[in-house]
């Protein structure tokens, strides 16, 4: 006991880089032992810091789920929204106000499921938002369900003699709604998950970056996968890198081979470049554009 | 001459299968570690993704119940702070060493 304290009296003279960025009063995270979301939350807030955009022109949006809580944790404008709505109140905070660096953070579940109608629509008006998808193939805060991204024969509370419904393929779909970037990475690959953070903040547009991340508990756990960290391991040897790889080529089988990287970097006009440009077609002169000192 | 620089310990040696051309030139940088054991839930992930195998798991338990990571080999960490980005409880991070940070070399991408 003593000397657990001593050690920890040691370090308190030099305080961890993190803490200015994260609500440490809210700290320890509910977040199991041995998941993933801690590091994608450090691989965040250091690509907020190399971004050099301040802390008060950013935004973080999450929605209901583990990977929903991420907006409480860090230290910047942050909302938690109702299931499955990140994207539409994200999509709201853009428009009231354009300077903005509007931020989802959320999973799935709550991302490609409940909310997936509003995932397409805004990848199709490329609403200048970023979001990152924690992809943990299963609704984990709510008790281990199927999501549309379990993969085949993979086993959830729901599906307990195995998963019958093919799964989403993520890049593949925001691909082919039209978003401007698009990658993915695991938890493990924390690099490059940051520099894909900082990449796609920058990017005008709808931009992806969606994070294979360990959920230890659930889907470990029940499919027999050992812990978090096995999974890292599993993702140690069977991601393959490969960037700019057909996103239709993207699908994520059980215990099969990942392909990470960044698929998809192609700027298109954004929903308030359209809106903007439209208007100022049928009104001419008489148009004021959406917000004058936009960028 | 490359023969009579002195050779790090045996424990710290990369694996190259040659000598790098401008080993005499570059300065390897030099990590200290801070440790938060209490915050630590015991995942493990320092210990195992450490490339110099630094850190080891303690047999002693923080107060809340796991077992946190130890510095085992001081000398060989390179500041590479790979363990402080993998920690998911915000446990563990290293600073570089007073005497490195005139060398400069600190941004290691
Ligand atoms: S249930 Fe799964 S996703 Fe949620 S905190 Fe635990 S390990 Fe992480
Ligand atoms: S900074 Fe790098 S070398 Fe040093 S203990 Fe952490 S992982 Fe190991």
């Amino acid at each position: 006991m003593t000397e657990e304290t001593t050690v920890t009296e040691e370090t308190q003279d030099v305080a961890h880089p993190m803490d200015d960025l994260l609500r440490m009063d809210r700290m320890p995270h509910i977040w199991c032992p041995t998941c993933g979301l801690g590091t994608v939350v450090t691989a965040l807030a250091l690509a907020l810091g190399k971004s050099g955009i301040p802390l008060d022109d950013i935004a973080v949006v999450s929605g209901i789920g583990c990977t929903g809580r991420v907006a409480g944790y860090i230290k910047v404008d942050s909302f938690h929204t109702t299931h499955g709505r990140a994207i539409p109140f994200a999509t709201g905070l853009h428009l009231a106000n354009p300077k903005l660096k509007v931020i989802v953070v959320s999973g799935d579940g709550d991302l490609i499921a409940i909310g997936g109608n509003h995932f397409i629509h805004a990848a199709r008006r490329n609403v200048d938002i970023t979001v990152i998808c924690v992809n943990n193939f299963i609704y984990a805060m709510t008790g281990g369900q199927v999501a549309p991204t379990t993969p085949l024969t993979a086993n959830a509370s729901t599906m307990p003699y195995g998963n019958f419904e093919p799964p989403f393929n993520i890049p593949h779909l925001a691909d082919s709604c039209g978003a401007a970037y698009v990658a993915r990475w695991s938890s493990l690959h924390v690099r490059r998950m940051t520099t894909a953070f900082a990449e796609a903040i920058a990017t005008p547009g709808f931009s992806l970056v969606e994070v294979v991340t360990p959920c230890s508990t659930l889907y470990a756990r029940r499919n027999r996968l050992g812990t978090g960290l096995d999974l890292l391991k599993f993702y140690h040897d069977n991601c393959e890198i490969q960037h700019g790889a057909d996103t239709r080529s993207l699908n994520i089988d059980f215990q099969g081979k990942i392909t990470l990287g960044k698929f998809i970097e192609r700027p298109r006009p954004t929903f308030l470049d359209r809106l903007d440009n439209w208007y100022g077609q049928v009104f001419g002169d008489k148009y004021e554009p959406y917000v004058g000192d936009r960028k | 001459m490359p023969q009579d620089l002195p050779s790090p310990p045996e424990s710290t040696k990369s694996k190259y299968w040659r000598k790098p051309l401008d080993a005499d030139t570059v300065k390897v940088p030099h990590g200290e570690l801070h440790i938060i054991v209490n915050r630590c839930k015991g995942c493990r992930f320092c210990v195992e993704y450490c490339p110099r195998d630094v850190l080891e798991m303690a047999e002693d338990f923080n107060v809340k119940g796991y077992h946190y990571p130890l510095v085992k080999d001081e000398v060989a960490c390179v500041n590479c702070q790979l363990c402080e980005m993998l920690c998911p409880e915000f446990a563990i991070f290293c600073t570089q060493t007073e005497d490195e940070e005139e060398g400069g070399g600190e941004d290691e991408g």
